[in-house]
């Protein structure tokens, strides 16, 4: 609302201006769709007071809805030529939003696909079709792994662990039981619910000397060797190690929380929330390499891309706003506000990011992070859970185990592709 | 107005009633009817919420008839219903069949039992999915380790899980059913009673020959009642096991959990509606067959 009145209050000033001098630019209004977050609605609030600065004659109104209501209220609005002209969305609904005509490609005259593949993070290829991007990312998301110091100190840890051996080393020195062999507190917290599935797509099976995917995400890769020693090391650490439980303490989370787990991967959205834990002292490294120093991340994030219904001045003036949300400045706002990462590596390299104790280690970790290219993220992940809770409560071998995980996942990406 | 004024009073009344029955009708007919009518139609198409319509037949049935979770959700969705009808019918039988006879407190206990019934089930749902956590935060877990015995995995097992989360939700229904039961008891004449006693019968012969038979309508409405309720099992389920949505190896999955799973997770919305009118007609064929048995005689 606020905006809205700053924008009347602008589009009068403009008009004005306008009757004085001839020459100025017809005015433009064009609105922006977020799903609601208040960090977020903050961030893009001062991106788009920046924006309307710069360029007169433009305003954006923006709106922001619950996130329950975001996909129906877009697949509504756009079509009936109503709704935003720039919009958010999750990467993983591109194919979808594309599918459906609600969004379009951004000029290549503007958005130079070679320039735009060397300025930002490899893993925002995944928003290119046919040689053109769809969409680009004001921020940012990867994995790291979160280490309770306390504990840590109290197990005589000195650092975090490098490699994935050291890693069970340190899981081991902090694992506690009591009499009857109950663990009540976990070196490390497990869960394929939680981020372990990307964890383990990602990094494990490519650490494990594999490639999760084939041809652009269509095809399962990892019911190979190499994701069967992944799936033997993820599923040691509770069964040969037991230095962990699946689903401890309900949560991973809750258990890193409670500071009743010393270690525990998570996505830098999680670094909100664990700020405001009082007592808990905490710290982040990179992800553990494997023993060969073999690094890999995965990474999320939200995109803005220009709906179909923007046209003429409006779709200019959308492109005019793509830029600047992209922007190095747009990026470092995000980061201050939302805490999220920056996409280009101008931003997120510099000397003070890249060596902020907290941020550091996501950002480093964007240089070599994939981005799954999910077809149904939640049905995908189910797929891994059950691959674990066969192992863990029928018993099952690795491989066969493995396998069936590989064929329900095909099932769900043939399906989508068909 | 002269029209009006030509209407015989029976004429005059129905004009009335009908101009007083057109709201809910409105309501039905657009609240109700009309979206039941949308879903039939969609379980013939495809569509992902953001795209066109297209037709696709009987497709999305096909894929149902040969999709593994559905028979497994299936199987769960009436192990809900063949574990929680009886079981649930029989306490509070038992418990308004004894409260219906004490006097002290009477007013007292009779609010404890219905108390869950008005607690929101979500909240009911995450304070029991923590009493069967491990340890160290597991209630229960945390007085067995007491006593030495081993752990229950009451959520993390194939076998316990559905169990484990079906009783909350028993206990949840427990209150209203009690209420109707003793409303039921409470309406059947002493006299019958009184008589009873005059010739010398047993308790046992009483509840068996006066109470029960005299509760029928009592029993098929709380049967059929929650039968229904049991066959629509989500906010129990959904909100024990949103980590794992649907238990482990989709053990503790009712069918409309998997609705939703469908259409809010993977946007496939015709496949959802095609599940929709299974359970629709699942509740439709339950119901009659009960109000049949149960009615008839």
């Amino acid at each position: 609302m606020i905006t809205h009145l700053k924008g009347l209050a602008f589009a009068g000033m403009t008009s004005l201006a306008a009757l004085t001098a001839p020459a100025a630019m017809a005015d433009v209004e064009i609105e922006y769709w977020q799903y609601f977050f208040d960090a977020r609605v903050d961030a893009m609030s001062q991106l788009i007071e920046k924006f309307e600065a710069a360029n007169p004659g433009i305003t954006v109104k923006m709106s922001h809805f619950p996130y329950a209501d975001y996909r129906t209220k877009v697949a509504a609005a756009i079509p009936a030529g109503e709704g935003p002209d720039v919009v958010q969305l999750f990467y993983g609904w591109l194919n979808d939003y594309i599918e459906a005509d609600l969004i379009q490609p951004l000029p290549t005259a503007s958005f130079d696909p070679a320039e735009v593949d060397s300025e930002f993070f490899p893993m925002v290829q995944a928003m290119k079709r046919d040689g053109q991007y769809y969409a680009l990312p004001t921020a940012v998301r990867s994995l790291a792994l979160f280490y309770n110091e306390r504990l840590f100190k109290e197990a005589g840890i000195e650092k975090a662990p490098e490699t994935l051996d050291e890693l069970v080393e340190a899981a081991k020195a902090c694992t506690k039981v009591d009499g009857a062999g109950n663990l009540t507190q976990v070196g490390f917290t497990t869960g394929m619910n939680a981020q372990d599935h990307h964890w383990f797509r990602e990094v494990l099976v490519r650490q494990f000397g594999g490639d999760p995917y084939n041809d652009d995400y269509k095809t399962v890769n990892y019911a190979t060797d190499a994701g069967e020693k992944a799936l033997a090391f993820y599923t040691g650490l509770e069964t040969e190690h037991k230095v962990t439980k699946a689903g401890f303490m309900d949560e991973p989370q809750a258990a890193f929380k409670a500071s009743r787990a010393c270690m525990h991967i998570d996505g830098s959205f999680r670094i909100g929330s664990l700020n405001k834990i009082r007592g808990l002292k905490w710290g982040v490294a990179e992800l553990p390499a494997n023993n060969d120093g073999v690094r890999a991340n995965y990474s999320s994030y939200w995109v803005n891309a220009v709906t179909t219904k923007a046209e003429g001045e409006k779709q200019e003036a959308a492109l005019k706003f793509m830029d600047y949300i992209t922007s190095d400045e747009a990026m470092q706002i995000w980061l201050d506000v939302v805490g999220e990462l920056p996409a280009k590596p101008s931003v997120g390299m510099t000397d003070s990011n890249a060596n902020d104790p907290v941020f550091g280690p996501f950002i480093r970790g964007l240089a070599y992070a994939n981005t799954t290219k999910f077809a149904n993220e939640s049905a995908q992940r189910a797929e891994l859970m059950q691959m674990v809770e066969r192992v863990f409560l029928q018993d099952a071998e690795l491989m066969d185990s493995l396998k069936a995980a590989a064929v329900a996942e095909q099932k769900i990406l043939d399906d989508y592709y068909k | 107005m002269s029209f009006y004024r030509n209407l015989t009073i029976r004429q005059k009344q129905i004009l009335w009633a009908w101009a007083f029955l057109a709201l809910p009708v409105l309501f039905y007919t657009v609240i109700r009817f009309y979206p039941t009518g949308n879903a039939i139609l969609i379980s013939f198409q495809d569509w992902n919420l953001l795209g066109a319509r297209t037709w696709v037949g009987w497709e999305n049935y096909i894929k149902l008839w040969h999709d593994e979770v559905f028979w497994v959700v299936f199987r769960n969705t009436f192990a809900y219903l063949l574990l929680g009808t009886p079981i649930s019918l029989l306490i509070s039988f038992v418990i308004a069949y004894h409260l219906d006879k004490v006097r002290f407190a009477h007013g007292f206990l009779r609010m404890l039992y219905f108390l869950p019934f008005m607690t929101s089930a979500v909240a009911m749902a995450w304070v029991w999915r923590w009493f069967y956590q491990g340890v160290p935060i597991g209630l229960f877990n945390n007085v067995l380790a007491g006593f030495g015995i081993a752990q229950i995995e009451f959520l993390g097992s194939t076998e316990t899980a559905l169990p484990s989360v079906l009783a909350p939700a028993i206990w949840a229904g427990l209150g209203f059913q009690v209420i109707i039961f003793m409303a039921g008891l409470r309406a059947i004449p002493t006299s019958y009673y009184e008589a009873a006693r005059i010739d010398g019968v047993g308790w046992f012969t009483i509840l068996t020959q006066i109470t029960i038979p005299l509760l029928r309508s009592t029993i098929v409405f709380i049967v059929v009642f929650s039968s229904i309720g049991f066959l629509r099992i989500f906010d129990h389920v959904f909100n024990m096991t949103t980590n794992n949505p649907g238990g482990p190896l989709n053990s503790t999955k009712p069918l409309v959990l998997m609705i939703y799973d469908t259409a809010f997770n993977s946007f496939d919305m015709g496949y959802a509606a095609a599940q929709t009118v299974v359970l629709f007609l699942i509740l439709l064929v339950v119901s009659l067959i009960q109000l049949r048995l149960l009615r008839s005689t």
